[in-house]
């Protein structure tokens, strides 16, 4: 059966993700972009509708409208700073239905051989299809739907994990099995087994038992990785998503199916490179969790931290021609985005020149921090890269750092023996006066401790951010 | 409690310990201020603006130092002063023990708590409170204020329809705050300043203010500032002798020298003799503000201003702080009142004599009828140690087009082996791999390749709402889903249509998410 409609509406749809990608280069050509990718999206499910998936269509469409309305409720309810934990739980909902759509390929594999034996017509149209098959091409197949099934399985047990980390119903420390690493190879190993057994059987079991270990793989990788590196993790499911996506595509033989899994894998793929380039670090490394080992002691650190006050801060604001505030995690945390929207309003106002460094790797999520501030109505246009503003600073008067601290920690630069030595950090001390808005004395995430707070031109600002900025609000008129 | 400032008795003192900017700071701390009558008047500050700050105004002397139970004043106390001193008073004033001895352990035996202003470490936690900083700041200023009053020319070089005037040539000896300060005073004025110091850590401060620093041809080992405190130390004969030398050669050229070199607990070094002095052109100016310590220049005398035979002022004033009362006063006032801000951890009102703390422990010279002084080195060092740096290799043209060319090299042929181990997979593969498979395949890795250039692109801005819409058009495994929906099966259809039920929400969560968090994006 040839359907030359659908086909052709793949085509299309193809061409209209393909510009919704591009279409996110600009912020204005962005809304146009994700209205291409819906269109495309609606043209591809109508067009299998009507096609090839017409059997039992009017369930479809029950579903579709069902699942389509709790992710309308969701979609509209989340809040800004939950966004990795959304991203993260809607990677698992596409592993599982890889993992779902690869064990049904398996079945009609199945029922058609069975079929075919007893000479009987074998009903669907993807039954059809396979039915058409030769040897060498069932074989292949096989192997698609175990890697389709083995991917998706991954992805979705590390995104369950990835989302509890994020959401904090699981301590975001990286903590591994006894055995470590040595776990995750062994499961990997019998994966491999399961598919030469596979190969020779073809019955379910070998298929189960490596979509266990493809489970345990996920959820033990992901536990191993501390919550610091969570940009990468979740670009890297976002990729093994798209590769689910295109493994079970091969073995459909739907082409729309191939394509769209191999841009978000790569999308994916290019985004953890990017993170990674971020923080200096290999992907291995970041995978195998943890920060590397020092190669010799740390540089001691020398100075004393100052604390200041919410007066002094303001004042030092008042008197400050060029601002520089750069935000991080525990900006998310503290919810202080409007406070500090607010704050860059009033500065504007006075005709002071306000601008936002954003660290690639700030928050949990790629471009987390510029979501947050786009949510308070910072524009876009003062909100700048790394690359952007670094030069900037040596003529900035006062620098904020609210809830950061590796991606502004000068012993990247100073200290060869630093575990984060060689990562690109924002060059803040290089301002005249920086306040670093923090909660308490201690080290950062990572642990390491930051030479930049006993810095001679740096006063901290303790206290929990969104209260800090807010005080200084009352101060600022 | 309360804080009182009595009114200077030194004759010709113009300052004042509290202004009334001070004194409100203070109440935020707590504590009740108090101010003798007119003590503020001659630095500009009248009662009534004290009123006006919730500040009382006591009438004599007496009243103020009985009512009061911390005292903060300008000069050292006399021996009068520290009569009314008891076990429940603290004075905080200048105090220069390393030369008033008796006058402390009087203090001490009165039991009184003295701070003594001068004392305060030179860390960078108590820089606010150092008033020896910001003193000698205003009598860099000043130095150069007077030295233009009475020196005939103008500072910067003009080109008139009167004719061409050439610019002054100012040296500034000992580049210590004073120093700084007089140095950006005179560059600011249009001067060609030149500087000096026996530290070489400071050439680079000395030329960010724009002055250009005298450097000796002078091979020795030199020790950093840091482990003095910051300060100076005496150096070797043979040093002090390039030194001079340097001096005499620039003595004829300079219209004015302003000498600032001290070093702690000692006399001034000598370094302006006669002979320089002699040197000089007539109508130089001499500005010594070491005269306190026996000057820089022997020919000074202290608190006058003298002219030499060949026609050098020297000025050797040693008040020039008091010469400028008003900033003096503020500035002196905040140091004083940020000492309280450490003294009162509670901002109750309540002073806490922490004798623990390295500022509070290193300033005060008489706690509780005994003598403190000398204070114990402090625990933190006054300036990071120095640390070499390793110059980084200037790259001439030749060197960087070269760079160039083998990274291009090395790109090229990177890409190159890419491309090549790529293609060999894609025919191995071909080799083994249906005619249908390939079909899949060619459309896989160029699809890739377009995620590849497409993503690149993505504004990091936009790395969020990309990761939205990847995972909503993820979400075309729907497809697949929907193909086997028709299937006879019954666990088929159950589990594809779990499957379409979960895209589902995926495609309507991702692509809202996505259009919600992108109308956010706006342009200012």
């Amino acid at each position: 059966m040839e359907f030359g409609f659908t086909t052709a509406a793949y085509v299309v749809a193809a061409v209209l993700f393909i510009l919704s990608l591009g279409g996110l280069s600009g912020q204005e050509s962005a809304k146009r972009a994700v209205w291409y990718g819906i269109v495309g999206m609606g043209l591809a499910v109508l067009a299998t509708l009507i096609g090839p998936g017409s059997g039992l269509w009017l369930l479809s469409v029950v579903l579709i409208a069902a699942g389509g309305g709790i992710g309308v409720y969701v979609a509209k309810k989340v809040e800004m700073t939950e966004m990795p934990q959304l991203v993260a739980a809607m990677h698992s909902l596409v592993g599982l239905a890889a993992v779902f759509v690869g064990y049904n390929a398996h079945f009609t594999m199945g029922a058609v051989a069975e079929a075919q034996a007893a000479g009987a017509d074998v009903v669907g149209t993807f039954a059809e299809l396979v039915a058409h098959k030769s040897q060498v091409e069932l074989n292949i197949l096989k192997v698609e739907l175990f890697l389709g099934i083995f991917i998706g399985a991954v992805t979705f047990t590390g995104s369950v994990v990835a989302y509890g980390k994020l959401a904090g119903k699981v301590s975001s420390a990286a903590t591994k099995l006894p055995g470590g690493h040595m776990l995750n190879i062994a499961a990997a190993v019998i994966s491999v087994l399961c598919l030469f057994w596979y190969f020779g059987s073809g019955g379910f079991f070998p298929l189960f038992l490596m979509t266990l270990c493809a489970l345990f793989i996920g959820y033990h990788l992901i536990m191993g990785i501390g919550g610091a590196d969570m940009p990468v993790v979740v670009s890297m499911l976002n990729s093994y998503s798209g590769w689910a996506a295109a493994a079970i595509g091969f073995s459909l033989s739907n082409d729309l199916l191939i394509v769209v899994g191999a841009l978000v894998g790569s999308s994916g793929a290019i985004l953890s490179y990017i993170m990674c380039k971020a923080m200096n670090r290999s992907f291995i490394s970041v995978i195998l969790g943890g920060f590397g080992g020092s190669a010799g002691p740390a540089q001691e650190v020398e100075g004393e931290m100052v604390s200041t006050d919410a007066d002094s801060v303001a004042g030092a604001l008042d008197e400050a021609d060029s601002v520089v505030i750069v935000p991080g995690y525990g900006m998310a945390v503290a919810q202080a985005q409007t406070n500090v929207a607010e704050l860059t309003r009033k500065l504007r106002a006075k005709g002071k020149e306000v601008r936002f460094a954003i660290h690639p790797v700030a928050g949990r999520l790629p471009g987390h921090m510029n979501v947050l501030l786009a949510e308070a109505k910072v524009p876009y246009d003062i909100v700048l890269e790394m690359e952007e503003i670094n030069d900037d600073f040596p003529d900035t008067d006062v620098v904020i750092v609210i809830g950061s601290n590796d991606i502004v920690n000068p012993a990247a630069q100073d200290d060869p023996n630093s575990p984060i030595a060689g990562m690109p950090v924002l060059e803040v001390w290089k301002a005249k006066t920086v306040f670093v808005c923090k909660r308490g004395a201690g080290t950062g995430y990572s642990g390491i401790e930051n030479p930049l707070f006993f810095k001679d031109n740096t006063r901290m600002y303790y206290g929990d951010a969104k209260q800090s900025i807010g005080d200084l609000l009352t101060r600022i008129d | 409690m309360k804080i009182g400032t009595p009114k200077e008795i030194l004759p010709g003192e113009a300052r004042v310990a509290m202004t009334p900017d001070s004194a409100r700071q203070l109440q935020k701390l707590g504590y009740d201020c108090a101010i003798e009558t007119n003590a503020g008047k001659a630095a500009g500050f009248a009662d009534s603006a004290y009123e006006e700050a919730g500040v009382e105004i006591v009438e004599s002397a007496d009243a103020l130092w009985a009512g009061s139970d911390i005292i903060a004043k300008v000069r050292p106390p006399t021996e009068d002063e520290l009569g009314y001193l008891d076990e429940t008073k603290t004075l905080i004033s200048h105090f220069y023990p390393g030369s008033n001895e008796e006058l402390m352990k009087l203090a001490a035996s009165k039991g009184a708590s003295v701070i003594a202003m001068d004392m305060i470490p030179r860390i960078s936690r108590a820089q606010k409170m150092d008033a020896l900083s910001s003193m000698a700041n205003i009598a860099g200023y000043r130095a150069v204020i007077e030295a233009g009053n009475n020196f005939g020319r103008f500072f910067t070089g003009q080109v008139t329809a009167a004719g061409k005037v050439p610019p002054a040539k100012v040296l500034v000896v000992g580049a210590g705050v004073a120093g700084l300060a007089a140095i950006g005073t005179s560059t600011s004025l249009g001067a060609i300043t030149y500087a000096f110091d026996v530290r070489p850590e400071v050439a680079e401060q000395v030329e960010s203010m724009g002055a250009e620093f005298v450097y000796l041809d002078f091979e020795e080992e030199q020790t950093d500032g840091s482990e003095s405190g910051g300060y100076a130390k005496p150096s070797s004969p043979e040093f002090r002798e390039a030194q001079l030398a340097k001096f005499r050669e620039l003595a004829p050229e300079m219209d004015i020298v302003i000498t600032t070199a001290l070093i702690p607990n000692r006399e001034a070094p000598e370094l302006w003799t006669e002979d320089m002095v002699k040197a000089m052109k007539r109508g130089s100016v001499i500005v010594d503000l070491a005269a306190e310590r026996g000057g820089n220049c022997k020919m000074t005398v202290k608190d006058d201003k003298i002219v030499t035979d060949n026609g050098v002022t020297i000025i050797g004033y040693t008040d020039f702080p008091s010469r400028m009362a008003t900033q003096a006063s503020s500035l002196y006032a905040t140091n004083i009142r940020h000492l309280m801000t450490d003294l009162t951890p509670e901002k109750d009102g309540k002073v806490d004599h922490n004798m623990e703390d390295d500022v509070i422990r290193g300033a005060t010279i008489a706690h509780e009828k005994e003598v403190t002084f000398p204070p114990p080195p402090p625990k933190t060092k006054a300036i990071a140690a120095q640390k070499p740096k390793p110059k980084e290799k200037e790259l001439t043209p030749e060197e960087k087009r070269a760079q160039e060319v083998a990274a291009f090299k090395q790109q090229t042929k990177q890409q190159v082996t890419l491309l090549a181990v790529g293609a060999v997979l894609l025919l191995a593969v071909g080799l083994v791999a249906p005619a249908s498979f390939m079909q899949h395949f060619i459309v896989f890795v160029l699809s890739v390749f377009v995620g590849f250039q497409v993503i690149w692109n993505v504004s990091h801005s936009l790395h969020t709402p990309l990761m939205a819409v990847t995972n909503a058009i993820s979400s075309i495994i729907i497809l697949g889903a929907l193909m086997q929906i028709g299937s006879g099966s019954f666990l088929v259809v159950l589990l594809a249509a779990l499957s379409v039920f979960m895209t589902g929400i995926n495609i309507f969560g991702g692509f809202l998410v996505t259009r919600r968090m992108l109308a956010m994006f706006q342009k200012s």
